[in-house]
């Protein structure tokens, strides 16, 4: 399946499924369009007044019921596909993968910061290894943003003070535009970075000379160092014991019941939003006495937060 | 020497009355109470704004002949495709028909002297033109955030937004006005015998397009007070370090937003149902099918503004139940085009300029819909939002929808509001490059949008290079067109062969009373006995 697509010059399996759906549209689109406009030239030309006919009288159809009932139902017909298998693609090329290796994306005016779970930061450049894929992670820094990667047929608004999700499956090795196509401002044309679609060898090589920008540690590790900082493992326990607040452990990717018998799934938006307003999902059974850490934890800082708490399974 | 007429308005030395026209002098115009002349009011503004939107078009277009070209910054740019869009929406297309040719027409194809409220309406004028000079106002600090005014950037950035958002108020207030106006006047002052299935079908279209007005376009103005709040005091409705939604913003935008569109489409769609039984000498097939699909547009026009924000962070769920929606809506608009195909069906079909331009309207709108079936559908959307695929698509919809509506009405009612012939010559050289012109420019658009180009980019890489360029040729001809065609327009006020009463031999009632119409509309109040589409009982010799 792989070969057939690649074959086919397609990117990624988003880019092949979404042409399909182009396809499966401009085939129909195109019978009804030289159908509908060909009636159109045709009966303008056929039953243009000629000098002969001047005063012919014409037709009196007024209506014709079954008619009517036919092209409501057929355009109906069509149209309810075009929605079915478009949904059904959308569903597809939108769903989280398993195994996805985790990306955070930071779009601020007017450039692209992706961060790697080794704690290092590129500008701009997004390198991956073909074959596994990818969920990125994004948020802004100021206003929305947008995120596209034409050669995947996808994109994602990026927004502040929230989390947006892109899930990329590379394939293809090569470089693939990314595009801002949400108006930010007067870098917005310009704000443009690159998709690098590396053989797991190269990308393993180019893990290894540790270009980008540094971090002193991965992620992860910062994340524990925060949590450490500002005092959340008073409350918090990782390794299963339940003190003032619920354990981490385990914590991501978990059905947590909240109060008032409404349930959520700890996904990295909850995380964040319980930093910056814990009272909003308060963990049934706990009391709502957290405190809020906006203004003291950075948004950069949550990104490493939620990164260590995955690891802690 | 004058004369005076028998309702006592001073005749023009050469004796001949310009029945509504006569009266003259700036205050006659200011303080008109007549809708003839507020309709002519709206038609002259509207038309301007047609024009300064088009100028602002054409420097767009040259501005992206070559990517990075300094013929003006980017910036400059922003601002420029900012202004096109805000013009030609909200000062130019939206009040258009409506306002222009509803404002004229309407009382005439009921056989009322006026509409319900003729202060109000006069009112309405005014309140558009202050809302315009604000707007303007608000250029000495230039917005460019694209019309659509996403929050935070426009929360944030430093152009005028608070004026601008009390100018975009003032503009939907007197929409808003208009439409109350309307709705009352076609169910209270219709000529006796016009029942509801006797209507012209522009009424039917003009009635469901009142309705959107008056429900949707108080959201769009309380919207832009938000915006205006949250800049002025800092509430943070729709910022998120305050506990807003940038995303609100978009609902409350789009809620107006995409019912406006249908606004701007149904009138034109009930031009068209005028021009094409005229011009095919048949009776209009499926006059039930159409009246009512304006209303089926109109109510299922208000629940898929989502399909505007399938990218932008709102649930998953939302967008199914928004694409799904969406689709439907599609149902009632391809009703109408198989009726108009259906009256032309063994027709006696002639092809002056009103005719021209209501055949180019189904052809056009057709592409601009079949594109749209691209857009509801969600997996194609997320390739095809924010790129030029959907610029060409609002433009084959708008332009070669509305915009060739409002052409097809002109031509169509020049001679009943001016008493003057248009060059038929002229028209359809104008007619021409108009329509080279318009694909030219827009039909390459799609595909650049289909290989990825953005939207409201100032710049481009150079793989998109070659198909801006034939588009910015095309924006070149079609401007041609236009010139030719305003040239008629100008030519046609003064210089035009006076009309006769019914040069189209049509049967609503405005065929009835001279060119141009009396202040009062109708000698008598006529009184109506049959539908106005009976055309295939008489050979064309018969109506006078």
């Amino acid at each position: 399946m792989t070969n057939a697509f690649a074959a086919a010059g397609a990117a990624s399996p988003s880019a092949w499924k979404i042409d399909a759906v182009f396809l499966f549209i401009t085939g129909v689109s195109l019978f009804f369009f030289l159908l509908v406009e060909g009636l159109l030239i045709y009966f303008a030309i056929r039953y243009r007044r000629r000098k002969a006919s001047e005063d012919a009288a014409t037709s009196d159809v007024k209506s014709n019921t079954v008619l009517e009932i036919v092209w409501v139902l057929v355009p109906s017909l069509a149209v309810l596909a075009f929605f079915t298998y478009g949904y059904m693609v959308y569903r597809d090329v939108t769903a989280p993968q398993p195994g996805a290796a985790d990306i955070n994306v930071t779009a601020g005016q007017f450039l692209y910061e992706f961060k790697y779970p080794d704690g290092r930061t590129a500008m701009n450049e997004l390198r991956v290894p073909a074959g596994r894929p990818v969920k990125l992670i994004m948020t802004s820094r100021d206003v929305i943003h947008g995120f596209f990667i034409p050669d995947y047929r996808i994109k994602q608004d990026i927004l502040p003070g929230q989390y947006t999700y892109l899930h990329l499956q590379p394939d293809r090795e090569g470089t693939y535009d990314i595009f801002c196509t949400q108006y930010c401002g007067v870098g917005h044309s310009t704000m443009r970075a690159k998709l690098i679609v590396m053989s797991a060898d190269a990308y393993a090589a180019w893990m290894a000379r540790g270009e980008g920008v540094k971090a002193a540690m991965s992620l992860p590790e910062k994340g524990k160092a925060l949590l450490e900082k500002f005092g959340c493992l008073g409350c918090h326990s990782t390794d299963g014991t339940v003190k003032v607040g619920p354990s981490f452990k385990g914590l991501y990717g978990r059905e947590v019941h909240l109060e008032k018998g409404r349930e959520t799934i700890a996904d990295e938006e909850y995380i964040r939003e319980s930093i910056f307003d814990p009272g909003a999902k308060v963990a049934r059974g706990f009391p709502n006495i957290m405190p809020t850490f906006k203004g003291s934890i950075a948004d950069d800082d949550v990104a490493a937060i939620v990164a260590y708490i995955k690891t802690l399974k | 020497m004058t004369e005076t007429t028998a309702n006592g308005l001073a005749v023009p030395e050469n004796g001949r009355s310009r029945g509504y026209l006569d009266e003259k002098g700036f205050r006659s115009w200011a303080l008109t109470l007549d809708h003839k002349r507020i309709g002519v009011l709206y038609l002259y503004t509207t038309l301007f704004f047609f024009l300064l939107g088009g100028i602002f078009a054409l420097l767009i277009r040259i501005k992206l002949m070559y990517p990075g070209q300094a013929i003006f910054s980017d910036q400059t740019y922003n601002v420029l495709f900012t202004l096109h869009g805000s013009v030609m929406i909200f000062l130019f297309i939206i009040p258009g028909i409506p306002s222009g040719l509803g404002n004229f027409l309407i009382p005439l194809l009921i056989g009322a002297r006026d509409v319900a409220f003729p202060r109000l309406n006069l009112a309405s004028y005014w309140i558009f033109v202050a809302g315009i000079l604000v707007i303007l106002g608000s250029l000495f600090r230039p917005m460019d955030t694209g019309w659509t005014f996403y929050t935070p950037y426009s929360a944030k950035t430093g152009a005028n937004i608070a004026f601008l958002s009390f100018g975009i108020f003032l503009v939907g207030m007197s929409s808003i006005l208009t439409g109350l106006n309307f709705i009352v006047t076609v169910h209270k002052l219709r000529a006796p015998g016009m029942t509801w299935h006797r209507l012209p079908l522009f009424i039917w279209g003009m009635y469901a397009t009142s309705i959107i007005q008056v429900v949707a376009t108080p959201v769009v103005g309380i919207t832009f007070l938000l915006l205006a709040m949250e800049r002025l005091f800092g509430v943070g409705f729709f910022d998120p370090a305050k506990g807003g939604d940038p995303l609100l913003f978009q609902h409350f935008f789009w809620f107006y937003s995409h019912p406006v569109v249908y606004v701007m489409i149904l009138p034109a769609m009930g031009v068209i149902s005028e021009v094409i039984p005229v011009f095919s000498r048949k009776p209009i097939f499926g006059y039930r099918a159409i009246a009512y699909s304006s209303l089926a547009i109109a109510f299922l026009g208000f629940l898929v503004w989502g399909h505007h924000m399938f990218v932008s962070g709102m649930s998953k769920t939302a967008s199914i139940i928004f694409s799904f929606l969406t689709f439907f809506v599609a149902v009632p608009t391809a009703v109408k085009v198989f009726n108009w195909i259906a009256t032309m069906y063994k027709g006696s079909i002639t092809f002056e300029s009103p005719m021209l331009y209501a055949l180019t309207f189904i052809f056009l709108f057709i592409i601009g819909g079949l594109t749209g079936m691209f857009l509801g559908a969600l997996a194609t959307d997320v390739h095809l939002h924010d790129t030029y695929f959907i610029v060409a698509h609002f433009h084959y919809t708008m332009m070669g929808g509305t915009v060739m509506g409002l052409l097809a009405g002109l031509h169509y009612w020049w001679p009943k509001m001016t008493g003057r012939m248009l060059s038929e010559k002229m028209a359809r050289w104008g007619w021409l490059l108009t329509f080279i012109g318009f694909n030219l420019t827009f039909l390459v658009q799609f595909y650049l949008g289909f290989k990825g180009m953005p939207r409201r980019w100032a710049e481009y890489p150079p793989q998109y290079q070659f198909l801006n360029i034939v588009s910015t040729v095309g924006s070149w001809i079609l401007a041609g067109g236009i010139l030719v065609m305003f040239s008629n327009f100008i030519r046609g006020l003064f210089r035009g062969d006076p009309a006769p009463a019914n040069p189209w031999k049509g049967l609503t009632l405005e065929w009835r009373t001279a060119s141009p119409p009396p202040t009062e509309n109708f000698e008598t109040v006529p009184v109506v006995t049959d539908w106005p589409y009976g055309y295939a009982k008489r050979k064309p010799a018969d109506d006078g």
